[in-house]
């Protein structure tokens, strides 16, 4: 870490405070959202400085998320600043646009305070909401904490606008657990924040009446393939551009922003692989097993698409067994991060064991007795090819 | 900011503009007319000229000019100004929304007959 000279001050925020504070220095031209726990105060916080004047943001408040994310794409297309918020049910009702606003490479960026997903109706923390449009071709990012979730918007701003990349990307922070809970978080400089991400300045714009253009035309069998190619190449860019923006964040925050994080990894014989506030308490849960001697570690993925495979691969290949805690089903296959993760290793030479657990779902609680029992069951080898369930009852 | 250029038929994923983004106007290249199976045939002594079936066109094929010394329509009187001309067969689908919100029946539509040239 090196020292900074950048002016902050170290105020308590809910994570949903935090994320308004973010997009306040990052002033986004067009704000439209719907209300939905535990997003609604992102917005609603946002609007109250739109209302105030603090901010010269139009801020719209359609009838539905599917309009709210029309809105913001639309508007993007013109060349503006566009960002939205969202969840669980919300998020889903946005999923016929969310591949036009990739398609379209606008980058739109939207915080989502991770939900379950209806029906046992649920409003709590789960992945299950993002997971389920992990491949809509937008970047997504999860956060720890309300810290990392106000720095992160300025990371996915900085980088869907990079013209190597041009994606939509969502930054998740976990629902009530982060979204409601009360930190205290580190807020920099409004001019260096904002100087950051500048202004955005558009490849391409409808409002330009000079060079008019066509924006979403028809491509059948003869060309969509090819955009689509383009796609995926974004993507790739992506995993290159988010550690060049990383690096320009760093000299403002004397952070660092990996891929992941690694928590006592490099010696370690065990590791957990977890996301979000979870590899918070999994943190804790490393430090009491170190103390009695244990070589445990952690490894929190922070960007989940685009996926760095390689560099995950090369974090994990010398532990003797992995446990994957994912915090969402994909019904009837194995789940998200536990595939990611089993798929990033299979170039290697030698097969480390792995092993699926999910938990937290719908908001259940996760305590570090339990992570901590995780670890013993991987230094005890015990490995076994079902998915296991944290904290469920038989 | 930049300008998208014309796609050169069969360019590969690096050549074409990102996101599949044109030149306006792209569909002039595109002669929807031959999805046609119905015709509109226009009679112009039954025109009002009230631009009707101008705006409900979905495809833009029904051309206007202005003309100050006007034309002949419906009941033999002279319209001025702006005036329609006939449909763009390049370019009409034989949709039929003209005929249908004419007000006065100008426009009626006959089974395509296809000399196909395109």
């Amino acid at each position: 870490m090196s020292k900074v000279m950048t002016k902050t001050k170290r105020v308590p925020l809910t994570g949903a405070e935090a994320v308004a504070e973010a997009m306040r220095q990052i002033k986004p031209d067009v704000v439209a959202a719907y209300p939905i726990t535990p997003q609604t105060p992102i917005v609603e916080i946002f609007s109250k400085f739109a209302a105030d004047g603090i901010v010269d943001t139009e801020v719209v408040t359609p009838e539905s998320e599917h309009s709210a994310i029309s809105i913001v794409t639309a508007a993007s297309a013109s060349g503006v600043r566009a960002m939205s918020a969202s969840a669980s049910q919300g998020l889903a009702l946005m999923v016929e646009v969310l591949p036009a606003t990739s398609g379209l490479r606008l980058p739109v960026v939207m915080a989502i305070a991770n939900r379950a997903l209806s029906a046992p109706i649920n409003i709590h923390c789960d992945h299950s909401d993002m997971m389920a449009v992990r491949d809509l071709g937008w970047i997504e990012i999860f956060s720890e904490n309300a810290q990392e979730a106000y720095e992160n918007m300025f990371l996915a701003v900085k980088l869907s606008e990079h013209p190597d990349v041009l994606l939509p990307s969502m930054v998740g922070l976990d629902g009530f657990i982060i979204s409601h809970g009360v930190e205290v978080v580190e807020i920099f400089d409004d001019e260096v924040m904002h100087n950051f991400v500048g202004d955005r300045k558009p490849h391409l714009s409808l409002f330009d009446f000079e060079n008019p253009i066509t924006v979403g035309p028809l491509q059948l069998t003869d060309y969509y393939f090819e955009t689509k190619r383009q796609e995926q190449e974004a993507m790739k860019k992506a995993l290159k551009v988010y550690l060049e923006v990383g690096k320009e964040l760093t000299k403002i925050t004397g952070k660092d922003y990996p891929y992941f994080e690694k928590y006592y990894l490099d010696d370690a014989e065990v590791a957990i692989v977890v996301m979000s506030s979870t590899a918070g308490t999994a943190k804790d849960a490393v430090d009491e097993l170190r103390k009695e001697g244990k070589k445990v570690g952690l490894l929190k993925p922070k960007l989940y698409r685009p996926f760095p495979y390689d560099e995950i691969r090369e974090a994990l290949k010398n532990l003797k067994a992995i446990g994957v805690l994912d915090r969402a089903y994909s019904f009837g296959a194995n789940a998200p991060l536990y595939t990611d993760i089993r798929n990033a290793l299979y170039e290697l030479d030698k097969r480390i064991p792995i092993q699926s657990y999910i938990f937290g779902l719908g908001g259940r609680d996760i305590f570090k007795h339990q992570i901590k029992d995780v670890f013993n069951e991987l230094l005890l080898g015990k490995i076994t090819k079902e998915e296991k369930c944290i904290g469920l009852r038989e | 900011m930049n300008k998208v250029n014309k796609v050169k038929t069969g360019a590969g994923w690096k050549e074409l503009p990102i996101g599949g983004t044109l030149p306006a106007a792209s569909a002039l290249d595109y002669k929807t007319g031959a999805w046609r199976s119905f015709v509109p045939k226009f009679d112009p002594n039954q025109c009002t000229h009230c631009m009707i079936c101008v705006h409900y066109c979905p495809v833009m094929a029904i051309p206007t000019k202005i003309d100050e010394n006007g034309v002949k329509g419906w009941k033999d009187k002279i319209y001025k100004g702006v005036i329609r001309l006939e449909t763009n067969l390049d370019y009409c689908t034989g949709c039929g929304v003209c005929a249908e919100e004419c007000p006065t029946g100008a426009i009626k539509m006959e089974r395509e007959t296809w000399e196909v040239k395109l």
